[in-house]
C-alpha cells in the first residue's frame, strides 16, 4: 500500500516535471522547427508541425553574415571574460572564505547589489569610458564589460564553494611549509577544481547570452552572436525563419556545451543546497 | 630534540582574552598533554605554538631561540590534526611527500624516507591509496606518517583519537606511545580526555579558562590535585566531593563534620586557622571502603549498582541525601537498594578551602612500592 502510494506520488512529480520542462523547451523546439520552414511556411497560419524541411533559411544567414566571425569573437568574449574572472575571483573569494574580516559579509553583499542595478543606468558612462579609450567595437572591451559585470557572481559562487573546504587541509599545507600561493596551487585549487569549473562554466553561459551590452558596445567589428540574431530582426520587416535560424545556430554550440556539461552545472547551481 | 618555552603567553581575540599568560616549559623528548574542558584553550595554544595563530603577547621559545614571528614550517614542527587533515587528492605517498618536496629534498632521499615511515606505520601495502579509500586508523596513520617524514623537532597532535571509535582509540593511544618512546620527540598533546592525558603523558597540563591549573605528572596530578577543579578533571570515576566543616585541627590531622553529621579525620596539615570554616572534602570512588570501621566511618543507601567486569560502581544515597559513588571489586553481591556501611581512609581524604585550593596532604596516598 505504502509503496503504491510512493510510487504515485513519483508518477505525479515525474509528470509535472515533464510539463514544465516542456513549457519551457518548447519555444526552442518551435525555433528549431521554424529555422528549417522557410520563410513562408515560417509565418503560415494555422502553424504547421509537420512540413518538408529546406535548409533555405541557413543559406540566406550565411550569405548574409559572418556567423563565423561573430561565433569567433563570442569566443574570444566569453572565454576571455571567463578567464580574468577567475584571475581575479579566485584570490577574492580565497581572502573572503579564509580570512574574513568584519566588512567581509557586507562587502560580499554590496558586491551583489551592483548586479540589482539594471544595466541600462550605467549605459552612458561606460558607452563613453569604452569610447574614450578605444575600446568600442573591440572584443577586449565587451570581454571586460562581461567580466566585470560577472565578477559578483564569479566570487560569490567561488566563495561558497571554497567555504566547503574544510580550514585543517589548507593549515597543514602551511605545517608543510606551502607559501600562500602554494597553498592556493597546489592544495586548495585541486581541491575546489569542480566547483571552479561550474563558475567557469556559468561564467561562459551568461557572457555567451549576454544580449545587452553586446548590442550597445559593439557593431561591425567585434559583434557576438547576441548582434548577429538581432540583424535578423532587422527593419525590412520580420523574417522569422532566418531569425530562428540564426538564434539557432547562436544557441547550438552552448546548448552542445551545456549538455555535455550538465551534470557539473547543476551540482554547481545548487551547491550548499544539497549536501 | 627540542625543548620549547612558552613565557606568559597570551591571546586576545578582539576584545577578549582567551589564553591568560601561560608560563610552561617543556623539556627535550618530553611527552606534555593539555588536557581541559571544551573551550579552554587548549587547541588554541597548540595552534599558537604551531604558528596557525598569531600570540598577542609573550614569547614562545624552541630550543632557546624565539619563534613568534616565524612560519609554522619554519619553527621545525609537525602537527596532527583532530579531522587528519589528509589531502584528498593526493595518494598517501603523495601526501607523505608533500612536505618533503617544499622542503626541496631530493627525489631518492625523499622516497628512502617515505618508504621506511610507511614500514614503521604498516602503510606500504597503501602508499597509493587516497584518503578516501582508507579507515579511520589508517587515516590517522598517514597523517602521523606525513608529520614523522619531516623529521621536526617538535610534534603537535590536536585531539588525534577524539574521530576514532572506543576500540580503535585505545589501540592507537598505546601505538603513540610506542612511537614516541621509539623516536624520543617532544611532544605536545591535547585531549579533552583525561584518561588519554594520564596514560600517555609525562607531564600534564591542566587548562581552564585560558589558565594553566596545574602542571605535573599524571601520578602528581592524580595523589595531589592543587585545586577542586583539578581534583574533578583528573580521575575516572570522578572524585565524589561533600561538604563540611573543620572542626579541629592538629599538625598532623583535620577533623571535619560533614552535613550528615558524620565526622571524617583527613591527614592533612596546617588548618589551624580554618577550624569553623566550611570546607570541601574530597575522596575518591576507588579510595572508599566497603565494611565497617570504627574511624571515619559513613553509610547509606545503594540507588544503583554498574558492573563494569572488573569493577563496580555503587551510586550510594547518604543519609543527608549526598550521592556517592563507591568503586569496589567486581561482584561483591551489593545491590540495590541495600543499605551499607563504608570508611573513608584518613591518608586518602582531600581537603579544600572554600575558595577550592586544596589543602596541604600530609601523606602522599601513595606508598613507595
Amino acid at each position: 500500500m505504502a509503496g503504491q502510494r510512493a510510487r504515485g506520488k513519483s508518477l505525479v512529480i515525474a509528470a509535472v516535471g515533464w510539463v514544465v520542462a516542456i513549457w519551457i523547451f518548447f519555444p526552442i523546439f518551435w525555433m528549431f522547427l521554424t529555422s528549417f520552414k522557410g520563410e513562408a511556411g515560417a509565418i503560415a497560419t494555422p502553424p504547421r508541425l509537420f512540413f518538408v524541411p529546406t535548409l533555405e533559411s541557413y543559406h540566406e544567414v550565411f550569405q548574409r553574415g559572418n556567423y563565423w566571425r561573430v561565433t569567433f569573437n563570442t569566443l574570444g568574449v566569453s572565454i576571455g571574460a571567463t578567464v580574468v574572472a577567475l584571475l581575479f575571483s579566485i584570490p577574492a573569494a580565497y581572502a573572503m572564505a579564509f580570512l574574513p574580516g568584519k566588512r567581509t559579509r557586507g562587502t560580499l553583499l554590496w558586491m551583489l547589489s551592483t548586479r540589482m542595478l539594471p544595466p541600462v543606468g550605467v549605459l552612458v558612462p561606460i558607452y563613453l569610458i569604452a569610447r574614450n579609450t578605444h575600446l568600442l567595437d573591440t572584443v577586449t572591451g565587451l570581454a571586460l564589460v562581461d567580466m566585470f559585470t560577472n565578477l559578483p557572481i564569479t566570487v560569490w559562487m567561488l566563495y561558497t564553494f571554497f567555504r566547503e573546504i574544510p580550514v585543517p587541509i589548507l593549515e597543514a599545507g602551511r605545517m608543510d611549509g606551502a607559501s600562500r600561493w602554494q597553498e592556493i596551487t597546489r592544495v586548495l585549487l585541486p581541491l575546489a577544481t569542480p566547483g571552479i569549473a561550474s563558475t567557469a562554466l556559468l561564467s561562459m553561459i551568461l557572457c555567451w547570452n549576454e544580449a545587452f551590452w553586446s548590442l550597445n558596445l559593439t557593431s561591425s567589428n567585434a559583434a557576438p552572436l547576441a548582434a548577429f540574431i538581432a540583424s535578423f530582426s532587422s527593419p525590412e520587416g520580420l523574417f522569422f525563419g532566418k531569425l530562428s535560424a540564426a538564434s539557432t545556430l547562436a544557441v547550438a554550440p552552448i546548448l552542445v556545451f551545456g549538455w555535455i556539461s550538465q551534470k557539473q552545472l547543476v551540482r554547481g547551481l545548487t551547491f550548499g543546497a544539497v549536501k | 630534540m627540542a625543548t620549547v618555552e612558552l613565557k606568559n603567553i597570551r591571546k586576545t581575540y578582539t576584545s577578549e582574552e582567551i589564553i591568560k599568560g601561560v608560563d610552561l616549559s617543556i623539556e627535550s623528548k618530553e611527552f606534555v598533554v593539555f588536557v581541559g574542558p571544551s573551550g579552554c584553550g587548549k587547541s588554541t595554544l597548540l595552534r599558537m605554538i604551531a604558528g596557525l595563530e598569531d600570540i598577542s603577547s609573550g614569547d614562545l621559545l624552541i630550543d632557546g631561540r624565539r619563534v613568534n614571528d616565524l612560519a609554522p614550517a619554519e619553527r621545525g614542527l609537525a602537527m596532527v590534526f583532530q579531522s587528519y587533515a589528509l589531502y584528498p587528492h593526493m595518494n598517501v605517498y603523495q601526501n607523505m611527500e608533500f612536505g618533503l618536496k617544499l622542503a626541496k629534498t631530493p627525489e631518492a632521499e625523499r622516497r628512502e624516507k617515505i618508504l621506511a615511515v610507511a614500514q614503521t606505520l604498516q602503510l606500504e601495502n597503501y602508499l597509493k591509496h587516497k584518503p578516501g579509500q582508507l579507515s579511520g586508523g589508517q587515516r590517522q596513520r598517514v597523517a602521523i606518517g606525513r608529520a614523522i617524514v619531516r623529521n621536526p623537532k617538535v610534534f603537535l597532535f590536536d585531539e588525534p583519537l577524539s574521530n576514532l571509535d572506543a576500540s580503535l582509540r585505545g589501540q592507537m593511544r598505546v601505538e603513540l606511545a610506542t612511537l614516541h618512546r621509539r623516536l624520543g620527540a617532544t611532544t605536545i598533546y591535547v585531549t579533552h580526555d583525561q584518561i588519554e592525558a594520564m596514560t600517555m603523558a609525562d607531564k600534564i597540563v591542566v587548562l581552564q579558562k585560558g589558565i594553566v591549573e596545574q602542571v605535573g605528572s599524571p601520578l602528581e596530578l592524580y595523589d595531589h590535585p592543587r585545586n577542586l577543579f583539578v581534583a574533578k578533571f583528573i580521575g575516572s570515576p570522578p572524585m565524589n566531593f561533600l561538604p563540611g566543616t573543620v572542626i579541629a585541627a592538629s599538625e598532623e590531622q583535620v577533623r571535619v563534620r560533614l552535613a550528615s553529621g558524620q565526622e571524617i579525620a583527613v591527614a592533612a596539615g596546617s588548618a589551624q586557622d580554618l577550624v569553623g570554616a566550611g570546607v570541601t572534602l574530597g575522596v575518591r570512588p576507588e579510595h572508599i571502603r566497603l565494611g565497617d570501621s570504627v574511624e571515619n566511618r559513613g553509610s547509606g543507601q545503594v540507588e544503583l549498582v554498574e558492573y563494569l567486569g572488573s569493577a563496580a560502581h555503587l551510586h550510594v544515597r547518604m543519609q543527608d541525601g549526598a550521592l556517592l559513588v563507591i568503586q569496589t571489586e567486581g561482584g561483591v553481591g551489593v545491590h540495590a537498594d541495600d543499605a551499607v556501611t563504608f570508611s573513608f581512609p584518613a591518608e586518602r581524604c582531600h581537603l579544600f578551602n572554600s575558595e577550592g585550593v586544596a589543602l596541604h596532604r600530609r601523606s602522599s596516598g601513595r606508598m613507595a612500592a
